[in-house]
């Protein structure tokens, strides 16, 4: 096989590799994962459908840059443990990216096969190789080295140095980068994390059909055999100050601790009983497994009508939750059309598949409830799309006077998050922005505070799992940098 | 593991434990007002309980609960020597404590444990306090001994008069308030409808009230929101903004509604439980 890519275009078009799926009624009977990733043969089939361009487009749509044609080159030459090196040496948990990375709108927006679907056949399925890649590589990985070779792809990794300690504050992808990084290298981390569970939203926010727990445990199984410490419990902020950590010998500190307020949308009758956070509904489900009640002690509240309020993935997954709950019906309450949601296009259609209803084009105006204050109806007005705001989407405007009521009896506000001010508050000389999120550099991600870095949702405001992990990167390569010099 | 039990007395059999317990990053942090969130188990529900003292040089915190479902009646069941899963703390806001004089603090049921550790920093902080504590017969009553140690005044009421005034603590409180100009302020923690009756009563008089709300938890760090209660017409979080308010802004009927929200599921999970016991299934 000639390594050179001659102009090879394919000659028909070969389409995508279809992911094989649990069918929709069977899936919503049970809490496991929907896609089942590809078979060997999926993959070889997929994979040869990267022509390796000379000048490949698809690197630019990645947050992180990963070298795409070469971890796919590596898969077409069937090496596996090569394509993992490649990737891990741009991303921490490529196993979760390649679930959960809007990919449509990044490395495969941008892959040049899918600028012309109908001759080639679509994108190359960028994501789902990143999954089988990771995943193949750590079902093969048995005891002994493991570790280090499933955090770096390297062999081993240096001895840690206790004196040089680093502590990460708030455990979700951001942190967990850090520490992989840090601890690869022989830098002794302590990550502080508030809940009972390591992972940030990837544990208590995406649920478990989505995006196993188990994978999630795998990562920080690895970093805890690095000698990284998890210290679960510990509130940044009330348990620990920044300050207390730098007096205990910490040379750096890492903040990652997410943008995790919930917003509300500030319209009578939100505290009715049967009005939830997505926040609340999904951290009772996934981090308290009230998918499992009453094995698990973690009640949730249940009702045969659901409304979920909001386009995002995070109202996707709440949504589907609900229909997995038993829910008899669930809609989808958003503003403007299907065109303008925010969501993974994939978590969309899965969404729709299985059943769940969409109310397009009106936003709440009231939760109306019973005698009882428990919810029975939600008032919406109507809307109509006007001209495009800042974001380049068309503005939703309501058309006066033009309302109708859903019945429901269990509504899930997933409108955005703000972020938690309990450790910003407690941190003395930490610059925050505007909209109250940390300023940080964003070439270092250092913040106003000397030696205190920040990343993720707390600099950005919500935004995704590899960009989370690309601050992580940049930050610990620059923590290493200070902390071993020459040696990093 | 650790969050070892160190210490159990059992106040009420069958109802109200005592544990202390080895968590000295807790212990060195706590303040009046402060609470923790526990699990028992690795299945088990985050619950929130108020930090009823704590010794920073031994490293221990106390707290007192009562047995009212599944979570409660496990925690019941541990012995000196077990570790609870999890332990979660200080959390919330601590006690606003400044030197004012007179404060009187109110506390019903469990909520007495909690009353006594802010009643504690008051008196530390030099203000005179009177400690008001009910229970339905003498039997039930709390604490009245350890409050004596501080507070000058520990004035009692039982509804069946068994001891102290017969009838309800804010009887009391009325009387005292007839009295005494010169209070600043009244603490009062226990049942809802405690804290209600109290605010009830104190209102007339002008007095400032503050109450600590018990409202349903899961993260206790702002993140979920099942906490919310409106006050003053708006819209709080118990777990970070509280959970102490002013009793006279509070929407306790909100209140006491969110907290019957699970209601049928915590019957079940405690039915449940009660079943296992019975059966003699575990150790
Ligand atoms: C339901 C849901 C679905 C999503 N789906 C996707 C998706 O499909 N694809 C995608 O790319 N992105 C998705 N996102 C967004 C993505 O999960 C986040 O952008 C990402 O997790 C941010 O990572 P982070 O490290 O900044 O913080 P987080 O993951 O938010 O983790 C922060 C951690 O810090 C802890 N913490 C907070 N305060 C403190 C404190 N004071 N002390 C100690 N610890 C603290 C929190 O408990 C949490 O564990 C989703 C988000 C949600 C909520
Ligand atoms: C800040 C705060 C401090 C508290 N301090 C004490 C204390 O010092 N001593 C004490 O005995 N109790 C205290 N409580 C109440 C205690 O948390 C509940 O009694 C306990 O959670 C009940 O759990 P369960 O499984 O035994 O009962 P369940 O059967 O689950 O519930 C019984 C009732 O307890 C309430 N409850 C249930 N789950 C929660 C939860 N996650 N958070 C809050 N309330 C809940 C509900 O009203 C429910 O109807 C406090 C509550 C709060 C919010
Ligand atoms: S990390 Fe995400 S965006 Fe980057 S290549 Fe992988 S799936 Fe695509
Ligand atoms: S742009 Fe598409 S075809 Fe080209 S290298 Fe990237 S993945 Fe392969
Ligand atoms: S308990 Fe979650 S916000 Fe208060």
């Amino acid at each position: 096989m000639s390594a050179t890519p001659e102009k090879k275009a394919p000659k028909k078009s070969t389409p995508r590799t279809n992911m094989p799926v649990q069918p929709p009624f069977a899936r919503i009977q049970n809490y496991l994962e929907v896609a089942l990733g590809y078979s060997e043969a999926d993959a070889q089939a997929e994979a040869s459908r990267c022509i390796q361009c000379k000048k490949p487009s698809c690197r630019q749509g990645c947050p992180v840059e990963i070298d795409i044609k070469g971890f796919i080159g590596q898969l077409q030459k069937g090496d596996v443990p090569g394509a993992y090196k490649v990737l891990r040496a741009y991303n921490s948990l490529p196993s979760v990216c390649g679930r959960v990375c809007p990919q449509e709108t990044q490395c495969e927006g941008m892959c040049i096969l899918g600028k012309n679907p109908e001759k080639t056949g679509g994108a190359v399925a960028i994501g789902r190789l990143e999954r089988f890649v990771a995943d193949t590589f750590a079902a093969r990985l048995a005891g002994g080295d493991a570790a280090c070779l499933q955090i770096t792809g390297e062999a081993a990794c240096r001895m840690t140095h206790d004196e040089l300690k680093v502590a990460c504050i708030g455990a979700g992808p951001s942190s967990l980068t850090v520490a992989g990084y840090l601890a690869s290298l022989g830098i002794k981390v302590t990550v502080y994390e508030a809940l009972h569970e390591v992972g940030g939203v990837l544990v208590y926010g995406i649920p478990e059909f989505r995006l196993p727990k188990e994978i999630v445990r795998r990562e920080v199984d690895a970093m805890r055999e690095l000698g990284v410490e998890f210290k679960t419990n510990w509130v940044g902020g009330k348990a620990i100050t920044v300050q207390e950590l730098f007096d205990d010998g910490c040379k750096a500190v890492f903040i990652g601790v997410g943008a995790g307020l919930p917003q509300f949308m500030h319209v009578p009758g939100e505290n009715n009983i049967g009005v939830f956070s997505a926040n609340e509904y999904l951290t009772r489900v996934n981090l308290g497994r009230a998918y499992d009640f009453p094995n698990y002690d973690t009640p949730i509240f249940k009702a045969d009508e659901v409304c979920v309020i909001g386009g995002g993935n995070v109202a996707m997954d709440a949504a589907r939750t609900a229909l997995r709950l038993g829910a008899k019906k669930v809609s989808i309450v958003y503003r403007r059309t299907k065109a303008e949601m925010p969501a993974r296009l994939e978590e969309l259609e899965h969404a729709i598949e299985e059943g769940v209803n969409l109310e397009l084009l009106c936003a709440p105006l009231a939760l109306n409830a019973d005698e009882n204050r428990r919810l029975a109806s939600m008032t919406v007005q109507n809307m109509k799309l006007g001209e495009p705001d800042a974001s380049g989407r068309r503005r939703p405007e309501p058309i006066e006077g033009d309302t109708r009521e859903i019945p429901c009896q269990l509504a899930i506000i997933a409108v955005g998050t703000k972020p938690n001010p309990i450790l910003l508050e407690a941190t003395r000389g930490l610059a925050l922005n505007k909209r109250g999120y940390i300023e940080a550099n964003p070439e270092t991600g250092e913040t106003s505070i000397h030696n205190v870095f920040a990343g993720g949702d707390i600099v950005t405001g919500a935004a995704t799992v590899i960009s989370a992990m690309g601050a992580g990167r940049r930050a610990a390569k620059e923590i290493a940098k200070r902390l071993l010099g020459a040696e990093a | 593991m650790n969050y070892r039990i160190l210490e159990k007395k059992v106040l009420i059999p069958g109802q109200t434990t005592l544990l202390v317990i080895d968590a000295p990053h807790v212990a060195k942090k706590a303040k009046p007002g402060n609470f923790v969130i526990l699990r028992t188990s690795e299945k088990g529900e985050r619950i929130p309980l108020t930090i009823a003292d704590c010794d920073p040089d031994a490293g221990t915190v106390t707290i007192v609960f009562l047995v009212v479902g599944k979570s409660t009646a496990e925690l019941n069941t541990f012995e000196e020597g077990q570790a609870l899963h999890d332990f979660c703390g200080p959390l919330g806001r601590p006690t606003h404590i400044e030197k004012q004089g007179t404060v009187i603090c109110v506390g019903g049921g469990t909520g007495v444990a909690a009353m006594h550790h802010i009643a504690k920093g008051h008196a530390a902080m030099g203000n005179h306090v009177v400690a008001i504590v009910g229970a339905r017969n003498k039997d039930l009553l709390l604490f009245c001994n350890e409050l004596g140690n501080f507070c000058p005044e520990v004035l009692i009421a039982t509804d069946d008069g068994s001891q102290g005034h017969h009838g309800f603590v804010t009887e009391v409180l009325k009387q005292r308030l007839e009295e005494d100009k010169d209070v600043s302020e009244v603490v009062a923690i226990g049942p809802v409808p405690m804290m209600e009756a109290v605010s009830k009563v104190t209102k007339p008089f002008g007095v400032k009230t503050t109450v600590s709300l018990n409202a349903i938890m899961v993260d206790g760090i702002g993140m979920c929101g099942a906490c919310r209660c409106t006050v003053g017409g708006e819209t709080k979080f118990a777990c970070v903004d509280g959970p102490e308010f002013d009793g006279h802004k509070v929407d306790f009927g909100e209140l006491r509604l969110r907290l019957s929200q699970f209601r049928s599921q915590e019957q079940e999970s405690m039915q449940l439980f009660q079943h296992k016991c019975h059966c003699g299934e575990g150790k």
